[in-house]
């Protein structure tokens, strides 16, 4: 039986480790983008952000925004123009050392990711939340601002920081107790291929 | 009729733009198909939540999709047309980086080794700019197509030999498909090449993973291996992003090239959900977009 879970960010590790896959969960409140670049600098360079990632999601997105003309800070600010997915198994490597350092709880993404993040959430207590890749223009419509931006060198790939509301629903595709949507579709399209191949004259 | 550069800029800059944001017309009638055939619950959940997404981008006037690709422009120059070549590569070169910077677009694209980007969608040899020749009288075909990377990124060659036959080219699709599962946005268009050069080969896919749906194989042989691993591919039960389902591909498609006698290459390119495209024709009469 799958439950409904609207999540107020930041959240704790008993309310991760109630997720299970099947589940649906709607975000409120913030969320943080993150991609390749990103990762690459905050792990393998050791670059810090002064944001506050403990308990959060992240998603792996770059989005297009619009650059605000002035700011009295001269921070860099930017207004939100489409924000979308993108492919998570890239940043497969990176899931460890974001729950483990920054306090991650959460990753949005899509295609899913691998063992690594599977353990990492079945040790830390974590969970994939599947988003539908392509479909950024509705996205957009459940994201108010973007109310920070840091590693902003990597534009677009900086990281982000957005106010968000009725972030869903989102599918719970790998939880932290061992289970994994993308895991099972993809033995169960291995354990076919025989039966496919044959269909078209091609088995080995 | 002599080719304006001047057009030709404002056309390459207006089309990246309308690919990003109008689905064709094909591709959502292939939305249609799938939505009425597929029978996984997540599967049809995950159709649902693309075709609304599709009027979304239309009703606020947004991008379909965050990616705004690596931008692609084929040229198709008919009959009795003068044009100064390089003029117009370039004005197709500005066109995209006023695209980026005046819609603003997000850029995509760095350079490989320093990873720099130039926030304009340009760089070395980016835009691609493929020049080719027909027999329209007057007329120019300008196409654009943001090739989104998640699925260039399920791209593959393989130089196999005859002694494997067309058997072992169409394991391969096969293969690759499975090992991409819902990396690649699925529901796809998987683009196949066979035969050619190793070039020619994947030149070929991602032609095929960019032809519209509805268009078949101009080689019969060709046709016959599209229309059987068309079957296959959604046998898989792989579906929409990966989630289960039958609607994993709308349709593989076949691109043909003669080879050599000791080649038997096969070349994948996958095209996401998200398959935009646009096209307009420069003609005496003016500018038709289709």
């Amino acid at each position: 039986m799958s439950t409904h879970h609207t999540l107020e960010m930041p959240i704790d590790e008993a309310q991760v480790r109630a997720l299970r896959v099947g589940d649906t969960v709607t975000l409120e409140k913030r969320l943080f983008g993150i991609r390749d670049a990103t990762l690459i600098h905050m792990f393998d360079h050791d670059r810090r952000t002064h944001m506050d990632l403990k308990g959060h999601a992240v998603i792996h997105t770059a989005p297009n925004v619009r650059k605000a003309a002035s700011h009295p800070t001269n921070e860099p600010r930017y207004e939100p123009l489409c924000i979308g997915t993108t492919t998570s198994m890239r940043m497969e490597r990176f899931t460890k050392p974001l729950m483990q350092r920054e306090g991650v709880r959460i990753i949005i993404g899509k295609g899913g990711m691998g063992p690594a993040t599977l353990d990492a959430f079945r040790e830390m207590g974590g969970a994939y939340l599947a988003i539908v890749g392509g479909a950024a223009a509705l996205e957009t419509t459940w994201i108010d601002e973007i109310e920070d931006v840091d590693l902003d060198d990597l534009h677009p790939e900086s990281l982000w920081q957005f106010r968000i509301h009725g972030f869903g629903p989102l599918l719970v595709t790998m939880d932290s107790h061992g289970n994994s949507l993308h895991r099972d579709v993809n033995e169960s399209a291995a354990a076919k291929r025989a039966a496919v191949l044959a269909s078209i004259g091609a088995n080995e | 009729m002599q080719l304006d550069v001047k057009e030709v800029e404002e056309l390459a800059k207006t089309l990246y733009i309308r690919a990003l944001k109008l689905l064709p017309p094909d591709i959502k009638r292939g939305f249609e198909r799938l939505v009425a055939t597929e029978t996984d619950a997540t599967g049809r959940s995950v159709l649902d939540t693309m075709v609304k997404n599709v009027a979304v981008a239309e009703r606020t006037n947004n991008l379909l999709c965050q990616d705004t690709g690596i931008p692609i422009y084929n040229v198709v120059i008919g009959r009795n047309v003068a044009f100064d070549g390089t003029a117009m590569k370039e004005a197709i070169r500005r066109g995209c980086e006023r695209a980026t910077r005046e819609h603003p677009l997000r850029s995509s694209v760095v350079h490989p080794i320093t990873r720099k980007n130039e926030q304009t969608s340009c760089g070395i040899g980016v835009p691609l700019i493929n020049v080719d020749f027909d027999t329209r009288e007057e007329t120019v075909a300008i196409e654009m197509i943001p090739k989104g990377s998640g699925s260039e990124n399920g791209s593959f060659l393989q130089m196999l030999i005859p002694a494997d036959g067309v058997k072992a080219v169409k394991r391969y699709v096969i293969d690759r498909v499975i090992e991409c599962g819902g990396r690649v946005c699925p529901p796809t268009i998987v683009g196949v090449g066979i035969g050619g050069t190793s070039d020619l080969c994947m030149h070929n896919a991602k032609v095929a993973a960019t032809r519209p749906l509805g268009t078949t194989c101009s080689d019969p042989e060709g046709a016959k291996i599209e229309a059987e691993l068309s079957e296959a591919v959604n046998a898989l039960g792989i579906g929409p992003q990966g989630l289960g389902g039958c609607s994993t591909s709308f349709r593989v498609h076949v691109e043909v090239a003669a080879t050599h006698i000791t080649m038997n290459p096969v070349a994948v390119n996958i095209q996401c959900h998200s398959a935009r495209r646009a096209l307009a024709t420069i003609t005496p009469g003016g500018i038709d977009f289709q």
